[in-house]
C-alpha cells in the first residue's frame, strides 16, 4: 500500500532487499541499477581518457624535437586518429553520459531511469564497442584516417587494410549505444520527475543532456549512413563515393558534418549543465536568470542542428570542415554568452568559496572565453584557409574541448564523487591538480597557436630542423607532461579517498537540490519515501525565505516490488506507479550478440552475420516476453 | 494514512508506459535514418546528368506492391481496433492477414530486384537503390517478426482489452515502416517520372 511515512518510519530492511543487486558474478553482470551502470560509465570513459592521453604523450614524445624517429609514419596516423576518436567519441560525450544516468534519478527524486535494462545495454554496448575500436591494434590496423575520416584517402584503393573497417563499425556500433541512452534520457525526462517537479524546476543538467539527446536522436543516424556507405563501398564494391560511378566523395563530408556539428554540443551542454548546478553551491545563492540559461541551452540545440544548412549555403562545403569548430563556436557565443553572464552574475552577487570543484569552474570559464575568442577569429574565411590544417587548428581543438569539456568534467568529479563513494577528496592535492592542469594545458596547447601561424602543418609525424619550431615543441611537450602530472595525482587521490578520505555525509557542500538529501552513497533505492518538490532548491527553502515547502522527509514509500511514482510531462502531477524491471541478463547477451555481428561483418562473413543477427533476434524475444508474473491491472 | 499513489493506475497498460516512449523514440531515430538516405539519394542524383541512368523505374510490380503494403497497415488497425474491445480471435486473424500482406509484399520485391538490369556494383544509382529499398525490406522484415512474435502471445491468450501494450508498440512500428515505403516509392519511383 502507497501511504505517507517519515522517512525515519520507513521499511529501509525491505527497500534494500527489493532493490539490491546481488553481490557476486551474476550480480554484477546482470545490475540494472543506474547507479552502477553510471559509475561505470564514468570509470570506462575515464580509462579511455586515460589511453588516450597515452597516446598523446607518445605522439608529444615524438614531436619533442625535430628528426625524431619514436614511431613510423604509419604507427602516427594511427596514434592521431585513435586519440581524437578516442576524446570525442569514447571520453567526452560518455562520461557526461556517466554523470547523467548517476545524477539524474537522484536529482528528479525518483528510484531509477526510465528504461533500466535499456540503461544497461548501453553501458555495456559503449564498453564492447570501445573494445572492438580498440582490437585493431592487436591485428596493428588501427584506424588512420583522422577522427573524420575523409574519403578518398579512406576508400579501399588508398586504405586496403582493416582499418576503415575497424572505424566504421565501431562507429555504427557506438551510435547504437548512444542512441539508447538519448531515448532513456528523454523517456526519463518526461515520465520520471518527483511529483511538483514542474520543468521549470530541474537542475540545468536536465536540460542539457534532455537537448544532446534529441540531437542525437536526429542526427547520429547521419554519421551510421555515412558509416555503413563506406563500409559497403570498401567491402562490397558499392560506388556511394566513387565519382568514376556517380558516387561522389563530398557526399561523405556530408553526412560527417551533418552530425559532427551538433556533435560539439553534445560535449558541451551536459558539462555547461554541470557547471550551473555546481556554481550556486560555491556562490551560496541560486543561479542567477534560470530560466535564460534553460532556454539558451535548448536554443543552442535548434540553431546548432541548422549550422550545416548555413556552411552548405553561405560557404560552400569545401570550407565546411575548417569552419567546424570555428563556427559551432560562433554559434555556441549566443547560449555561451548567456550562460557566461549567469555564471558571473551569480558569482558576483554571491559569497564564492574557493574548494577544488569552484576552482575548476573558473578555471573552465577563463578556457571557455579564450576558447570562444580565437574561435572568433579562425572564423573569417581567408584567414582560415591560411591556418586550417596548421597546428592552429590544433590549438583551437584543444582549447575548445578540454576547456568545455574537461574541466567541468573534473570539477564534477571532485564534486560528485563524494557522493558516490561516501569519502570526500582532498582540498590539498585538488588543488595541486588544478594548478598542474591548468597551466600544463596552457604550456601545451598556447605554443601550437605560434607553431601554428610559423607554418607548422597538422598530422606530420616529424619535422625537419632549422624551421623555427623546435623551442615551441619542446614546451609544447613539456606543457603536455605537467598536463599528465595532474591527471596522475588526481588518480592518486581517488585511491587515497576510497582508503582514509573523511567520510562525506549526507551533504558535504551545503548544496540545494535533491541528490544531497540522501545518504553518500545512496542507498539501492535511492529514497526510502519519495520526495514531493515546489522549488528548484528544495533543500536551500528555509533559507531562501520561499514560501514553497518541498518535502524530502515524508512521502509514500512503495514497497511492493520494485516501484517508482511517474508523472505527467510538464507539470510532474502524479500519474501511475510504475513497475522497475528486475535485474535482468539480457542486456548483456544482447550486446554480445551484437558484438558477434559487428566482429562478423568485419571479417566479411555473411554466415556469421547470419548466426549474430539470430543471436540478437533469440535476445531480443528473451528480454520482450511479457512476463506473466507482473500484476494484473487493478491489483496491486 | 492513504495517498494519491495509492489511486494511481499501475503503468504498463497506460498509454503514456515506457514502452511506448521507447517505440516513439526508436521511430524518431529510424525516421531522421531513412531522411538521411534518401538525402544521399537526392544529392547525388542532382549531380548527376541523368538520374536514373535507365529512366524511372517501372511501377508495373511496385505499384501492386504498395497498395498491398499499405492495406496491411489496415488490416493491422483493424486488429489492434479488436483487442480494444477484447476480441481476441480478431486479432489473431487480423495479425495473421497482417503477415500474409507484409511477406507478399517482400515476395515480390524480391521478384522485382531479380528482374532489374543493373546490380548494386552497376552505379551509384545501382547503389543507392538496393541500399535504400534493401534497408526499407530488412524494417519489413523485422516487422514480420514482431508480428510472430506478437501472435504467438496472443495465440497464448495474452492479450485482453486492458492489457495489449506490445500490440500496440508493434502495430505503431508496422504504420511507420509502411510510412517509411511511401517516401521511398515517391522519391525512388514516382519523382523520377515528374522531369
Ligand atoms: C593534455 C592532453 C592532450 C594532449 C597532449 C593532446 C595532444 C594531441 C596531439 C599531439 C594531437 C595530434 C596533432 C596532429 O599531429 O595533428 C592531437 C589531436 C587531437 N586531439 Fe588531443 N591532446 C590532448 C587531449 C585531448 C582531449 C581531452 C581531446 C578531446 C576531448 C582531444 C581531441 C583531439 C582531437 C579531436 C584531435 C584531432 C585528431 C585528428 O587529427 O584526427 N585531445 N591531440
Amino acid at each position: 500500500m502507497a501511504t505517507v511515512v517519515a522517512s525515519a518510519d520507513a521499511p529501509r530492511a525491505q527497500l534494500t532487499e527489493i532493490w539490491e543487486t546481488p553481490r557476486g558474478l551474476l550480480g554484477t553482470l546482470t545490475s540494472v541499477d543506474h547507479k552502477t551502470i553510471g559509475k561505470r560509465y564514468i570509470v570506462t570513459a575515464f580509462v579511455f581518457f586515460i589511453i588516450g592521453g597515452l597516446e598523446a604523450a607518445v605522439m608529444r614524445a615524438q614531436l619533442v624535437h625535430s628528426n625524431m624517429h619514436l614511431v613510423s609514419p604509419e604507427a602516427y596516423n594511427q596514434l592521431f586518429t585513435m586519440h581524437g576518436v578516442t576524446m570525442i567519441f569514447l571520453f567526452a560525450s560518455p562520461i557526461l553520459s556517466g554523470f547523467s544516468n548517476y545524477l539524474w534519478p537522484l536529482m528528479i527524486g525518483a528510484r531509477d531511469m526510465a528504461f533500466p535494462r535499456v540503461n544497461a545495454l548501453s553501458y555495456w554496448t559503449f564498453l564492447l564497442a570501445g573494445i572492438f575500436l580498440y582490437s585493431s591494434f592487436f591485428v596493428g590496423q588501427a584506424p588512420d584516417g583522422g577522427w573524420f575520416a575523409y574519403v578518398p584517402m579512406t576508400a579501399r584503393s588508398y586504405s586496403p587494410g582493416l582499418n576503415i573497417e575497424f572505424f566504421t563499425l565501431g562507429l555504427i556500433y557506438l551510435g547504437m549505444s548512444t542512441t539508447m541512452g538519448a531515448v532513456n534520457f528523454i523517456a526519463t525526462f518526461f515520465t520520471m520527475r518527483a511529483p511538483g517537479m514542474s520543468i521549470n524546476r530541474v537542475p540545468i543538467i536536465l536540460w542539457g543532456t534532455l537537448t544532446v539527446s534529441f540531437l542525437i536522436v536526429a542526427f547520429m543516424p547521419a554519421l551510421t549512413v555515412a558509416s555503413i556507405f563506406l563500409y559497403l563501398d570498401r567491402n562490397i564494391g558499392t560506388h556511394f563515393f566513387d565519382p568514376a560511378n556517380g558516387g561522389r566523395p563530398l557526399l561523405w563530408q556530408h553526412l560527417f558534418w551533418i552530425f559532427g556539428h551538433p556533435w560539439v554540443y553534445i560535449v558541451v551542454l551536459p558539462a555547461m549543465g554541470l557547471a550551473s548546478d555546481m556554481i550556486p553551491t560555491f556562490c551560496r545563492r541560486p543561479l542567477a536568470g534560470y530560466t535564460f540559461v534553460a532556454l539558451a541551452t535548448v536554443a543552442t540545440g535548434v540553431v546548432g542542428s541548422g549550422v550545416w544548412v548555413h556552411h552548405m549555403f553561405a560557404t560552400g562545403l569545401p570550407q565546411l570542415a575548417m569552419s567546424f569548430f570555428s563556427g559551432a563556436s560562433m554559434t555556441v557565443t549566443i547560449p555561451s554568452g548567456v550562460s557566461i553572464v549567469a555564471w558571473l552574475a551569480t558569482i558576483w552577487y554571491g559569497r564564492p568559496v574557493f574548494k577544488v570543484p569552484f576552482l575548476f569552474m573558473v578555471g573552465f570559464i577563463i578556457l571557455f572565453v579564450i576558447g570562444g575568442v580565437n574561435g572568433v577569429m579562425t572564423a573569417p574565411v581567408p584567414f582560415d584557409l591560411q591556418l586550417t590544417d596548421s597546428y592552429f587548428i590544433v590549438a583551437h581543438i584543444h582549447y575548445v574541448l578540454i576547456g568545455i569539456n574537461v574541466f567541468p568534467v573534473f570539477g564534477a568529479l571532485y564534486y560528485w564523487l563524494p557522493k558516490m563513494t561516501g569519502r570526500m577528496l582532498s582540498e590539498r592535492l585538488g588543488r595541486w591538480v588544478f594548478w598542474l592542469m591548468f597551466i600544463g594545458m596552457n604550456l601545451a596547447f598556447f605554443p601550437m597557436h605560434i607553431t601554428g601561424m610559423l607554418g607548422m602543418p597538422r598530422r606530420i609525424y616529424t619535422y625537419p630542423s632549422g624551421m623555427g619550431w623546435d623551442t615551441a615543441n619542446l614546451i609544447i611537450t613539456v606543457g603536455a607532461y605537467v598536463f599528465a602530472i595532474g591527471v596522475l595525482l588526481f588518480l592518486i587521490d581517488v585511491v587515497r579517498s576510497l582508503r582514509v578520505g573523511p567520510l562525506a555525509g549526507n551533504n558535504p557542500w551545503d548544496a540545494p537540490t535533491l541528490e544531497w538529501s540522501t545518504t553518500s552513497p545512496p542507498p539501492p533505492y535511492n529514497f526510502a519515501v519519495l520526495p514531493t518538490v515546489r522549488s528548484r532548491y528544495p533543500l536551500w527553502e528555509e533559507r531562501l525565505h520561499e514560501q514553497a515547502t518541498s518535502i524530502v522527509d515524508r512521502g509514500p514509500v512503495l514497497d511492493d516490488g520494485r516501484e517508482t511514482i511517474g508523472t505527467s510531462a510538464l507539470d510532474a502531477e502524479p500519474t501511475a506507479v510504475l513497475h522497475m524491471p528486475a535485474d535482468s541478463p539480457w542486456p548483456l547477451l544482447l550486446a554480445l550478440a551484437l558484438t558477434v555481428v559487428f566482429y562478423a561483418l568485419l571479417a566479411v562473413s555473411w554466415t556469421w552475420t547470419g548466426i549474430g543477427v539470430l543471436l540478437v533476434f533469440i535476445c531480443l524475444v528473451g528480454w520482450l516476453s511479457p512476463s506473466r508474473t507482473a500484476p494484473a491491472p487493478g491489483e496491486a | 494514512m492513504a495517498t494519491a499513489a495509492a489511486v494511481l493506475p499501475c503503468n504498463a497498460y497506460a498509454s503514456h508506459s515506457s514502452g511506448r516512449w521507447a517505440m516513439r523514440l526508436l521511430i524518431v531515430t529510424e525516421a531522421s535514418f531513412f531522411a538521411y538516405l534518401l538525402f544521399s539519394y537526392f544529392y547525388l542524383g542532382s549531380m548527376a546528368s541523368t538520374w536514373p541512368p535507365d529512366g524511372p523505374p517501372s511501377l508495373r510490380i511496385a505499384g501492386p506492391d504498395t497498395v498491398i503494403l499499405l492495406s496491411s497497415s489496415a488490416t493491422l488497425w483493424w486488429a489492434e481496433r479488436a483487442i480494444k474491445r477484447g476480441a481476441l480471435s480478431q486479432l489473431r486473424a487480423g495479425l495473421f492477414i497482417t503477415f500474409v500482406l507484409g511477406a507478399v509484399f517482400l515476395g515480390l520485391q524480391a521478384v522485382e530486384w531479380s528482374q532489374k538490369s543493373f546490380t548494386p556494383q552497376t552505379s551509384a544509382y545501382g547503389s543507392l537503390y538496393f541500399t535504400v529499398t534493401g534497408f526499407h525490406g530488412a524494417h519489413v522484415a523485422a516487422g514480420l517478426l514482431m508480428n510472430l512474435v506478437v501472435q504467438f502471445w496472443a495465440w497464448r491468450g495474452f492479450f485482453s482489452a486492458e492489457r495489449h501494450e506490445l500490440v500496440s508498440n508493434a502495430a505503431l512500428y508496422w504504420h511507420f515502416v509502411d510510412a517509411v515505403w511511401i517516401a521511398v516509392f515517391a522519391s525512388l519511383y514516382l519523382i523520377p517520372r515528374l522531369a
